[in-house]
C-alpha cells in the first residue's frame, strides 16, 4: 500500500481547547472542529512522517482497528482535510519552512 | 477662484477619535445627529478621512461588503460606497451619498480591522454596565439583545443593544458605548468598563445561567464576531483573540423570560 506524506497549512489558525481542536481557515474564515482521527492527523503532519507510520503508532495504538482499514480511513481524512486546505497532502516528503499557526490551552 | 472650507467633526467610538472631513455642510449636520454622545475634540485624530459626497444614485446598500488590502492601502466596497483608508499614514476616504448608513458601516469595518491588530473586537451582542461591570449578551438575530436591553432596569447604563465594542488591556477586556444600534435604535451611552462576563442568550421557559464548556464559548464567540477583512493574517489574529478572551473572561450561557426578574441574576 502506497502512503502519503501531510504537512499543515501554513495558512490556516489552529487551536486546542478543553481537548478539542479547532482550525480556522485563513482565506475565508471557515472555523473546522476537528474529531480525534483528525487532531491525531493534524498534530502529527510534520511533511516528513508517512502516513502509514503515523497510523501504525498513534491511531492503531490508541484505538481497536485493523491497521489496513484504519489506514485506508486516515488516507480517505487526511484527503478530506487537505481539500478544505487544513492539510497539504503529497506522495513525498514536504518541506516546511513553517507550519500552522497553532497554540494549545 | 472661490476657496471651498471644508467641514471637519471629530467622531470618537471606543476611544478611538476618527476625524470626517467634507465640503458639505448638511452632511455633517447629518453626522452629528447620528453620533450624538460620540463626538470629541481631539485634535490628534487616529484616522482622518476625507469624505466625497456623491449626489448620483450608488448601487444596493444589501450588496455584500468587500474588504482588501493591497501594498497597506485597504479598500472597503459596498454597494453604496468605496472607501480607501492607509493606516500607515492615518488618511482615508470615502465616497458615498450623503446618507448616516454608509459612513456606518465604514467605521464599523475600520474598527475591526483597527481591534484585530490589537486583541480586541466588535461583538453582535447587546451589552450594559451595571456596578462598574460590564456585561455582554450575545447571540444572532432574534436570540434576545434587544429585549434584554428593553428589560434592563434604570441603574443599568446600556452600551449597546446590538454592537458591542471590545478592547483589549494588558489587565483584560473593557467594553465601551456604541452608536452602533439595532431595533432598539437607541444610542449606547458612550462610557466604558471592565468586562465581567459574557453571555450567551437564549430565550426559554426559565430563567437561569449555566456553565459553558471551553471550546463551545470559543465557538459561540467565533461566531458572533463582526469580521469583514480577507487577510490571513488579521483572520489569525482575530481566531487567537476569541480564544484569549474566552481563557480569560467568564462565559455563561443565559436562558430567559422576556421580563424584568432576568436582571435580578446579573450584576
Amino acid at each position: 500500500m502506497s502512503s502519503i506524506y501531510m504537512a499543515r497549512n501554513p495558512r490556516v489558525a489552529a487551536r486546542g481547547l478543553g481537548g478539542e481542536m479547532m482550525i480556522m481557515s485563513g482565506r475565508d474564515s471557515t472555523l473546522f472542529t476537528l474529531n480525534k482521527t483528525a487532531t491525531i492527523l493534524w498534530q502529527s503532519a510534520d511533511g516528513e512522517t508517512p502516513l502509514d507510520e503515523i497510523v501504525s503508532r498513534k491511531i492503531c495504538s490508541e484505538f481497536d482497528v485493523d491497521p489496513k482499514e484504519a489506514l485506508q480511513d486516515a488516507e480517505s481524512l487526511a484527503r478530506e482535510l487537505a481539500s478544505h486546505e487544513i492539510l497539504q497532502v503529497s506522495e513525498t516528503p514536504i518541506l516546511q519552512r513553517h507550519s500552522g499557526a497553532e497554540k494549545s490551552k | 477662484m472661490t476657496e471651498v472650507v471644508p467641514f471637519s467633526l471629530v467622531i470618537e467610538i471606543g476611544g478611538m477619535p476618527v476625524r470626517v472631513n467634507t465640503t458639505d455642510a448638511a452632511f455633517v449636520g447629518i453626522l452629528q445627529d447620528r453620533y450624538a454622545g460620540f463626538i470629541g475634540r481631539s485634535n490628534r485624530p487616529e484616522i482622518e478621512f476625507d469624505i466625497e459626497i456623491s449626489s448620483s444614485h450608488l448601487a444596493n446598500p444589501d450588496d455584500d461588503v468587500r474588504v482588501t488590502q493591497h501594498q497597506g492601502r485597504w479598500t472597503l466596497q459596498r454597494g453604496d460606497f468605496r472607501a480607501e483608508w492607509e493606516p500607515a499614514n492615518r488618511r482615508g476616504r470615502i465616497r458615498q451619498t450623503a446618507n448616516p448608513y454608509s459612513i456606518d458601516a465604514v467605521f464599523r469595518i475600520v474598527h475591526t480591522l483597527v481591534l484585530a491588530r490589537q486583541g480586541g473586537f466588535l461583538l453582535h451582542s447587546a451589552s450594559a454596565i451595571r456596578n462598574g461591570k460590564a456585561f455582554l449578551f450575545a447571540g444572532v438575530s432574534e436570540a434576545g439583545k434587544t429585549t434584554i436591553s428593553r428589560l434592563a432596569p434604570p441603574d443599568v447604563t446600556l452600551l449597546t443593544d446590538e454592537i458591542s465594542y471590545v478592547r483589549k488591556q494588558s489587565d483584560g477586556y473593557v467594553a465601551y458605548g456604541t452608536p452602533f444600534t439595532g431595533e432598539l435604535a437607541k444610542l449606547g451611552e458612550n462610557v466604558s468598563a471592565p468586562v465581567s462576563v459574557l453571555y450567551l442568550l437564549s430565550k426559554g421557559p426559565e430563567n437561569r445561567i449555566e456553565p459553558v464548556e471551553p471550546a463551545d464559548a470559543a465557538r459561540s464567540l467565533l461566531a458572533n464576531l463582526l469580521f469583514f477583512a480577507e487577510d490571513e493574517e488579521l483572520v489569525q489574529a482575530t481566531f487567537h483573540s476569541a480564544f484569549e478572551f474566552v481563557s480569560r473572561v467568564p462565559v455563561r450561557r443565559l436562558t430567559f423570560l422576556p421580563d424584568s426578574r432576568v436582571w435580578e441574576l446579573i450584576g
